[in-house]
Order: structure tokens, then sequence, then C-alpha cells
């Protein structure tokens, strides 16, 4: 018998759920239908789940519900979705201008791998990322599924401020810029979708389990996009990816 | 209009109320009061809702004109509060004629002191909290600290509630902080990943808070906590009251701002009721850490809980 799931007290009001100990789709998928599941359980005193790789955080109240009771409701739930019966993912296209200004590191990844400019962007767009977690940020997504083709270490000097939407890539992994920070990734390009903002419910427009593509698109498009983002006209283009597995 | 003006902002002042539950999958950190408890029952003694807003100030704190009459009560470490060049008490309310000020000469117990409103602290409600979360720059009074000249809103009480009478919390119920500090905790969740003589030290030894220490957590020194085999782990979900060990086996104790995920193992984690307790320490006080049970735990929540439902009324 597996030896996962796993049930680890966090403190007096938290719960972790090890589902595995490596990072990997099937367990990634495994949490996020878990994490859905919880939360739809609408148990009284659990007031949220946080999904990551490989486990999953419940927060709860104590005072409503005791940890065994917590424990034996999820563990009954758990038997019918078993590994890998992951639920339907939404696959979101990220619209993204590559290079130039927008990207000004995409020629030093081109030079590292040793290809063009051109052939970046080819193997980053045509990549379907998992949204493993978020995290690090408000809004910043953990992906997994990077060509190693494109991989290039981190700017030996971060910079101070790296704009908002930044897609961007360090050693194997890709990533995107929730919101202005400071930090060290190679900068390939810039979408003008806003991945974060508080003032929205919900503030962020991606959610963890989904993948991401990203899609070239030139200036005008850019533009066009932003334009309709800030005036909250834009809605994603998303697909459903059916069952996987 | 129910304001009340920054004078000064002291050393970090910034509306907090219970936290922002349900956006930490987004990357979104809880927030809200450090001293949960100081809050609670500054908001009970008043009439409020536990949940309403406060300013949580640090250390030095803030120089505060009241431009209407207000019911006050100061909470959590004792910051010295004057009216209008008064000592007044804290656990306790207050009457604040329209016109007086409020403010603090230092720190003799404790460097976290709420001031506590009657009505709570009327900023815009931000993914579910009032709560200031300074590095994103989003919630509380426009996502930033208190600085002078600002005038911050106060909401009016809810026409049901009493109004205001004199009211304290008992004495045997106040906290005293002091510069040691015993925190117990649970062990895990990666206890795991370390050698028996690395949980032996982190029970036995005395550890020291160091100037880094700040809402996301306090870094403290002390004798190395030996890992296994390594201090990373795949990023996995952080709580408040996490004492994490990085690789240099120093531990930090994360506190209410601090990241939703991390990467670092986390040996323990301070139960609930004893979290004040570290959000009141500063650099130079000492910490060490009592493993108990989770029945232990809940048990002393249990016992804390009926301190601040005993202020319902």
């Amino acid at each position: 018998m597996s030896q996962y799931p796993r049930f680890l007290p966090v403190g007096d009001k938290a719960l972790c759920i090890e589902l595995g100990d490596s990072i990997s789709e099937a367990t990634n998928r495994w949490v996020h239908g878990l994490s859905r599941e919880i939360g739809s359980l609408g148990a009284r005193g659990v007031l949220e789940v946080v999904p990551t790789y490989r486990s999953l955080v419940v927060y709860y109240d104590p005072q409503s519900i005791s940890y065994a009771d917590l424990t034996s409701r999820i563990r009954e739930m758990e038997g019918p979705l078993g590994e890998g019966e992951a639920v339907a993912a939404r696959l979101v296209e990220i619209p993204t201008l590559y290079g130039g200004e927008y990207g000004p590191d995409i020629g030093d990844v081109a030079e590292h791998n040793g290809i063009s400019e051109a052939e970046v962007i080819e193997i980053h767009s045509s990549a379907d990322y998992l949204v493993y977690m978020m995290g690090f940020l408000p809004g910043f997504p953990y992906l997994g599924g990077m060509s190693e083709r494109i991989a290039t270490p981190r700017l030996k000097t971060p910079r101070s401020a790296i704009p908002a939407g930044s897609v961007a890539i360090a050693e194997r992994q890709t990533g995107i810029y929730p919101v202005e920070s400071p930090g060290g990734w190679r900068l390939i390009g810039r979408t003008p979708i806003s991945l974060f903002d508080p003032g929205r419910e919900p503030p962020v427009e991606i959610e963890p389990g989904d993948y991401l593509r990203f899609v070239q698109v030139d200036e005008s498009e850019y533009v066009d996009v932003q334009s309709r983002m800030r005036a909250g006209t834009y809605a994603l283009v998303m697909h459903q990816m059916g069952r996987t597995q | 209009m129910r304001t009340i003006e920054v004078i000064k902002g002291g050393a970090f002042s910034t509306v907090q109320d219970m936290g922002r539950y349900g956006y930490q999958r987004y990357g979104v950190p809880v927030s809200g009061a450090l001293d949960q408890f100081a809050l609670r029952v500054g908001n009970m003694l008043l009439g409020n809702e536990e949940g309403d807003a406060g300013l949580e100030t640090t250390f030095l704190g803030p120089t505060l004109r009241f431009h209407f009459d207000a019911t006050i009560a100061i909470t959590g470490g004792d910051l010295s509060p004057f009216l209008d060049g008064q000592a007044i008490p804290g656990w306790t309310t207050v009457s604040v004629p329209g016109g007086s000020t409020l403010s603090f000469k230092g720190p003799k117990d404790g460097i976290r002191s709420y001031v506590c409103v009657r009505g709570g602290i009327d900023v815009p409600v931000v993914m579910g909290s009032r709560s200031t979360f300074t590095r994103s720059r989003f919630g509380g009074f426009h996502g930033r600290a208190l600085a002078t000249g600002d005038m911050v809103p106060v909401a009016d009480p809810d026409s049901g509630s009493p109004q205001p009478t004199e009211r304290s919390l008992a004495s045997q119920d106040v906290p005293r902080y002091g510069r040691h500090h015993t925190l117990h905790v649970t062990m895990g969740p990666q206890d795991d990943a370390f050698t028996t003589d690395g949980i032996d030290t982190f029970l036995a030894s005395e550890f020291t808070v160091t100037p880094m220490f700040d809402r996301m957590g306090n870094r403290l020194d002390g004798p190395v906590i030996q890992h296994k085999k390594g201090a990373d782990i795949i990023s996995d979900g952080t709580t408040r009251g996490a004492v994490q060990v990085p690789g240099s086996g120093k531990p930090i104790v994360l506190l209410a701002d601090c990241g939703t995920t991390g990467g670092y193992t986390k040996i323990a984690t301070v139960i609930s009721t004893d979290l004040p307790r570290m959000a009141q320490a500063q650099p130079g006080d000492t910490v060490v850490f009592r493993a108990v049970s989770l029945e232990e735990a809940h048990r002393a929540l249990r016992e804390q809980e009926a301190v601040i439902a005993s202020l319902s009324r």
C-alpha cells in the first residue's frame, strides 16, 4: 500500500496532506483534484485549501471541526479520487510579445543555447505549461514543462525592477512576473495580461492546475489586448483539455 | 467626519484586522494582526466585532489626533500611551474627547501595541480584509504604513451595539511579555528531516531574536540545528508560526506576512496561543521551544477562546 496520502498536522490550525515526494504532473493533478474536492465539501470549519507541487495545506478552525473529524472526512472522500484521476483542466492562452525592449534577454538565451531568437520563440511557445502552484509573489505561477533547449542561468546581477507581465526564464523554469518586482530571471518577452490585480475579484486570471500556452503576438495585438484588459473587456482565450490521462 | 489625523506615523503603524483568508492559493499572504489576541480583546472591550480593523503600532508608536469623540482601547505591548500628556492604561476602554492627541513614550513591555477604536478603522476591504500588506502595497491605508498628514477614517458603531461603558480585561488575563519567551510548539511538519541531535538542539537550547525581525518573521540566532540530508524540500505551504530551518541551521519563526509557500524544512510550528509572544519579542530577547501535543495546543486555544468569549456582551 502506498504511503500516500500522508496526513501531517501543521500547528494547531492547519493540516498538510502529502501525495508524493517528487514533482510530477500526475501527482500535481491529484493535488488539484483533491484540493477542489475538499473545497466543495463545504465542511464547517474548513477555511481554505492551498495546493502546492505534491501536497496541500488545509486551514481549519479547531473550534468548529476537530483534527480527527477533518482527517477522517478527507480520508473518506479521498478513496474514489485516486492518483491520476484528475478532473478536466483548462488551457489558457497567454498572448506574448517576444524580444525587443519587452524581452531584452532573448539574445542571451539564444546565444547560451546556440540557437536563433526565432527558435527560442518557437520552442517557448510550442509547449503547454502546467501551473503547478502559485506563490513567491501574489499571482506568480510556478510552471512546469519547459524545454531544456532554452534553459539559461539567472542574471549574475538581478534587476531592481522587472515590469509586470514579463515572461522570463531561470535555469529550466519559465514564469511570468505578475507585479513589478526585483528579480534575476532572463526576460524574453511580455504579456499584456494582468495576472494579479488586488482590486479585482478574483484577483487572478489563472488558477493553479491550469495549463498555459504562450502565443506570440505583434506590437499592435499587444497594444490592443492591453487596452481591452484595462477597459475590462478582454476575455482570456481558453480551451477545455478534457480529462487528462 | 470620524477621522484620526496622523501627526507622526511612528516606526511602523499599519491597519490590520484578522487577516485575508481564501487567497493563499494565489500566493496572497494572510497578513492581519501579529498579536491576534490583543486585537480581538481590544475590539471586544469596545463592543466591536472581534475582527474589526485596528492600528498595529510598532516599537515607537505614532502620534494621533482624534477629530471626534472616540472610545478606544489600547492592547498588546505597553508602549507607554499618553493622552494629551496624561498616561493612560492599556487593556481598558478610554474616552477620547475630540481634539485630543494620543502619543507613545516608548516600549516598556512588548513592542507591538494595538489602537482599537469603537466602530473600527474604515478602509476599503481588499480580498475580504482591511489588513495592510505593505510588500505588495495593497490593503489597509493605501497599502502602506501610516505617515504624517494621513486622515484615517473610523466607521460608525453598529446602531445596535450598546453604548460604551468602561470595561477592562481582568488583570490575571493580561499578558506580561517580558524579554524571555517560552514558545510551545507542535513538532513538524518536517521534523523527520532533522537528526536526533538536531531535534535535541532545537528543544534544549536558548535562541536569541536578531535585528532581522519584521511582519514576515523573526530570525533567531543560536546553535546550529542539524539536518539529516539538507534544508531544501519541494516547496509546500507555509503557515504563520512555522519554525523554518534553512541551510544555516538557524531557525526563522514565520509571522502573518510570510509567503504562502516555501522550500525550507519546518521543524515545528508555534502554537496559536503563544504566537503573540513571538510578535512582541525584540532583538536581544531569548527564546526557548517546548514541544506539546496537538491536544495540548487545542486545549490552550479553548482556554484562550473562553477568555475572549467572556468579553462578549
